[in-house]
């Protein structure tokens, strides 16, 4: 074979496609074959954040966990007062994908005592921020909250995904005293004004923008699930 | 030329100690501090740059002859980054939760210096049996310096090496001991400062590479 030109354009054009195609089918049959154990990895790890903000962590068997707490993962439409839509199926929507129509609630047993799940979702300082709020049967104690991060700043907003920080909302109350508002919030230090303590915890020291976040985060998720929560209140 | 030659135990020996990428040549830091608070995300990140860095340099040692000049460095990056991406999906569906602490480092190893690096300097020159011993050797020659990071900052930091407790638990204040953990170690900010503890070490060991 003769010595190919290998700094001319049309082969430097045909070299690339080739490549690009090549890599292309690779990717996209690696990425179907291991999507399924992804996906199962993903589902584990959403249990066992739900399993999180009902107080019950670091465990070895999520799934049976899960199983054995959560007693139903019910979806509820615009109208809460006409019951749920439907009585299983809310661990399949995504919080992203959450409308005023179509909201997953998760109803555990922790100690023969009932608790509600609401998952929520908002925007820290850099990327999204999620989480979830464990709900006395009262509709308005919360039990436990777990929240996580995509990108805040580690040692900072980061820290919101630590326990200390999502153990500080136990015992607090979602609705200010003889109000129907959320009046839950996250708050910098010394700036509660008529707040009662009863209805905020502290920010992170030197994350107030991430802080911010998950007041926003908090309001808006518990707003959305005003209706549902009062049924019991 | 055998496989296990002097020259080829050179090519394998030298980024271990001499040549080391991070400790003389001082590259692949940002990563470095990043994933090195503690000793498993450390390890899983040296042994995935190790194995991203020795399958580049085969591939491109192996097509070197028939890659054009002007793109080269595009079709290295091709390599480079469908091998990430293939890495960053194993590690998604095996080691999930490692996957999530490692987060978007993972799919920065594409920018790491350290992988151009020894495809434009060795890959493009050499055979692939040499470039393989090169990538191996420069893979672990920055796995031991994140792992020696990994191990002073978890265990100075958390008190624990793999998660599990070493400083034992009486010894906390907050069991009537006297120890605490040191918060700093946390930061990435102490990475570095380790790292500059690491590189005067081994230069006062060797002592020919003052200069």
């Amino acid at each position: 074979m003769a010595k190919m030109n290998t700094n001319g354009n049309a082969y430097t054009i045909i070299y690339a496609a080739v490549m690009v195609v090549i890599v292309a089918f690779l990717l996209a049959f690696v990425a179907s074959a291991l999507k399924p154990t992804q996906d199962a990895n993903v589902a584990k790890d959403k249990k066992s954040q739900i399993l999180a903000a009902l107080n019950i962590r670091d465990i070895e068997d999520v799934e049976g966990k899960y199983a054995e707490v959560i007693k139903k993962d019910a979806i509820y439409g615009a109208d809460a007062s006409q019951g749920v839509k439907s009585e299983n199926g809310g661990f399949a929507v995504e919080t992203k994908n959450i409308t005023p129509d179509n909201r997953p609630l998760y109803i555990a047993e922790v100690d023969g005592e009932t608790k509600m799940v609401v998952p929520v979702k908002g925007a820290g300082l850099w990327g999204g921020l999620w989480g979830y709020i464990a709900v006395n049967a009262d509709g308005q104690t919360v039990y436990g909250t777990y929240f996580s991060h995509e990108s805040e700043t580690a040692g900072l907003g980061a820290r919101i995904a630590e326990q200390w920080f999502q153990d500080s909302f136990k015992g607090k109350k979602i609705f200010a005293e003889g109000s129907n508002d959320v009046a839950l919030s996250v708050i910098k230090k010394g700036k509660e004004g008529t707040l009662s303590p009863d209805n905020y915890v502290d920010g992170v020291t030197g994350a107030t923008l991430t802080s911010n976040g998950v007041n926003d985060m908090i309001k808006s998720g518990l707003e959305q699930y005003k209706d549902i929560l009062s049924i019991n209140k | 030329m055998s496989l296990f030659s002097k020259e080829n135990g050179q090519i394998f020996m030298g980024p271990l100690n001499l040549n080391n990428p991070i400790a003389v040549q001082v590259l692949g830091i940002c990563s470095a501090l990043a994933v090195t608070s503690q000793l498993k995300p450390a390890i899983v990140m040296g042994l995935s740059v190790t194995v991203i860095t020795a399958f580049s340099n085969v591939i491109i040692s192996l097509i070197r002859k028939t890659i054009p000049n002007r793109i080269r460095i595009i079709v290295q990056l091709v390599v480079v980054a469908a091998l990430v991406t293939i890495v960053s999906n194993i590690l998604k569906a095996y080691v999930y939760d490692v996957s999530v602490q490692l987060s978007v480092y993972v799919g920065l190893i594409i920018t790491n210096c350290i992988l151009m690096g020894r495809l434009e300097a060795f890959a493009m020159q050499n055979g692939p049996w040499e470039s393989f011993l090169d990538g191996i050797g420069n893979g672990l020659g920055y796995a031991i310096v994140l792992v020696i990071v990994g191990f002073i900052r978890e265990i100075l930091g958390f008190g624990t090496l793999f998660g599990f407790q070493i400083i034992p638990n009486s010894a906390y204040v907050d069991n009537g001991g006297l120890y605490l953990n040191n918060g700093m170690m946390t930061m990435p900010a102490m990475a570095l400062i380790i790292v500059a503890c690491v590189i005067w070490a081994h230069r006062a060991y060797n002592k020919d590479l003052e200069s």
